[in-house]
């Protein structure tokens, strides 16, 4: 696909999502604009994974973590009567980017299954703080009172908050798209083709992964604040290790590597899953042969059958 | 008669075997030093130890005057020591022109910048193409390197090499793998560099060893049993003993 059809194939998309709205609207079908809805919070999540896992080689088994710790910093502040979104959101944002800091710094020093276990550990300490917190709910989590608060956006207003999330995870692809194509983003696309070479010519990975790290994790706190905006309940499941491996899997599916990659696979595995949960209890049997069948076939995942060079 | 590089007793072991066995050497600013050895004599290894990629058990480096024995890879590469593999090694997804300026971007301002296209970069771009004219592939520039020839590929690796604007060269068997023609190519362009760049080169092919070096040492488990002119070389008994025995030069 040519630099201008690919243009115009994502303006589609978006004219397509910025549709859904007045389609759902008009054939009273709420629960579809609810469905896209938390479908592009994923795809927010899965987009910020994919800059660390697809570009960065980071296979992160922890990324539901910031999604916790968006929702929480939302939801903690909520509980004490603070419903101003921008300092939620900022805080979401920034106590995901410190405790991403915290878990890269540690975990990039290793790689290859002890990164995968490492991240993997500091999520499930997350998940079972979560749990053991009772003001906040623990195990079974809290309502959130009241959704964030900005002036003049209302967030319980169904289309509105649906256009936000569109306008952030368009800001957001286009953020990633420019990241990685700067000479930062170059520094990591090196470090995860070829580590040793990238040494010799002068560059500690390092430093370049951490910054990585703190970048996808404050976007996916982000995605977290929206998350819990768009449940309006707060419980620990945001994370869940299997929530980290839906992540993993948006983005694989979708197309390591591949900017809109991570929507597509979002877009793939939650509506088919909900495809499958409305015709079977049992829809994971089908699920997972589902997927591993497009994993051996569509090695560059969705954005590779869509975007193809016509080699 | 400065040298450049020093080593003073350079010691590396691998369980029972000793690769390198206190070596001394020193590199003079603006020679081509080549080391031959037979197989497992211990040349990569020393290598690695000079680059930064193996720490040494013993002994010390000193580059420009500067004890780099504790220095990490990244950080000799900044003040100078570029290398090439014996085994190629490039960015195979990457463009010919994305390999090397990622190599000039290594040598050129900060690499924390988020926002612009580094590929758009004018001072990235075009001493990466001037590098890729070097060695010949100035026409391959957009060719992924994945799908350069083996000879192209290596010469790749030289451009980055030259690219990081290194003041030593570490050159892990060049030529290996190389048909006859691309290795005579290889060898001359090598020689346009001879003077301008201090060089060390690692090698089995001999006409690249004796029509290049200034000096030649001779390694043999893991210790120099000798160092001298080409001439010497070949004429040394110990040497000839050693290592040329099998494959005397003509």
């Amino acid at each position: 696909m040519s630099p201008r059809s690919r243009i115009v194939a994502l303006a589609l998309g978006v004219a397509l999502l910025a549709a859904v709205p007045p389609l759902a609207a008009a054939f009273n079908q709420p629960f579809y604009l609810d469905l896209v809805r938390r479908i592009m919070i994923f795809a927010i999540a899965a987009a910020s994974l994919n800059l660390i896992l697809g570009y960065g080689g980071m296979i992160s088994f922890g990324h539901a973590a910031y999604l916790g710790v968006g929702g929480y910093a939302v939801g903690v502040l909520a509980h004490y009567g603070i419903h101003d979104g921008f300092l939620q959101w900022g805080l979401a944002i920034g106590a995901s980017a410190l405790v991403a800091l915290v878990i890269g710094a540690v975990s990039i020093r290793t790689s290859g299954v002890y990164f995968i276990m490492i991240t993997l550990a500091f999520t499930q300490m997350l998940y079972y703080l979560g749990i053991s917190i009772e003001e906040f709910g623990g195990d079974d989590g809290m309502r959130l009172t009241s959704r964030s608060r900005f002036p003049g956006l209302d967030l319980a207003d169904a289309n509105a908050f649906y256009y936000l999330v569109l306008a952030i995870l368009v800001l957001v692809l286009f953020l990633i798209h420019r990241i990685v194509n700067s000479r930062f983003g170059m520094v990591i696309r090196a470090a995860r083709s070829n580590e040793a070479r990238t040494r010799a010519i002068g560059f500690s990975p390092y430093p370049y992964r951490l910054a990585a790290f703190v970048i996808a994790g404050a976007v996916c706190g982000l995605a977290g604040a929206l998350l819990v905006n768009h449940t309006a309940y707060l419980t620990p499941d945001f994370m869940n290790w299997t929530r980290s491996g839906e992540l993993m899997f948006m983005v694989i599916l979708g197309g390591v590597g591949s900017v809109v990659g991570p929507v597509l696979g979002a877009f793939a595995l939650l509506v088919l899953e909900d495809l499958l949960s409305g015709w079977t209890a049992h829809w994971q049997i089908i699920l997972g042969p589902l997927l591993v069948l497009s994993v051996l076939f569509f090695r560059r995942g969705l954005a590779g059958l869509a975007f193809s060079k016509n080699e | 008669m400065n040298s450049l590089l020093e080593i003073r007793g350079l010691t590396k072991s691998f369980g029972a075997l000793r690769a390198s066995d206190g070596i001394d050497l020193d590199v003079r600013e603006g020679e081509t030093h080549a080391i031959i050895g037979p197989n497992g004599a211990g040349k990569t290894t020393l290598i690695g130890q000079l680059a930064g990629g193996l720490r040494p058990d013993a002994g010390r480096v000193r580059f420009d005057g500067v004890d780099v024995t504790a220095l990490a890879a990244p950080q000799r590469a900044r003040m100078g020591l570029a290398r090439s593999f014996q085994i190629t090694s490039i960015y195979p997804e990457f463009s010919a022109l994305e390999n090397v300026m990622l190599a000039v971007q290594a040598r050129s301002g900060s690499s924390f910048r988020f926002w612009t296209a580094a590929r758009r970069e004018e001072a990235l771009r075009s001493p990466a193409l001037q590098a890729l004219d070097e060695v010949g592939l100035a026409a391959r520039a957009e060719v992924q390197a994945a799908n350069l020839a083996h000879g192209e590929q290596r010469a790749l690796e030289i451009a980055m090499a030259l690219a990081t604007r290194p003041r030593l060269l570490l050159l892990d068997e060049p030529v290996a793998g190389m048909g006859a023609e691309e290795t005579q190519r290889m060898i001359a362009f090598l020689s346009t560099l001879k003077g301008g760049k201090t060089i060390i080169l690692v090698e089995h092919d001999m006409d690249a060893v004796f029509s290049l070096a200034d000096r030649v040492s001779v390694l043999v488990y893991g210790r120099i049993i000798a160092t001298g002119s080409p001439r010497e070389i070949r004429a040394n008994p110990e040497v000839r003993r050693a290592y040329l025995g099998e494959e005397a030069p003509a």
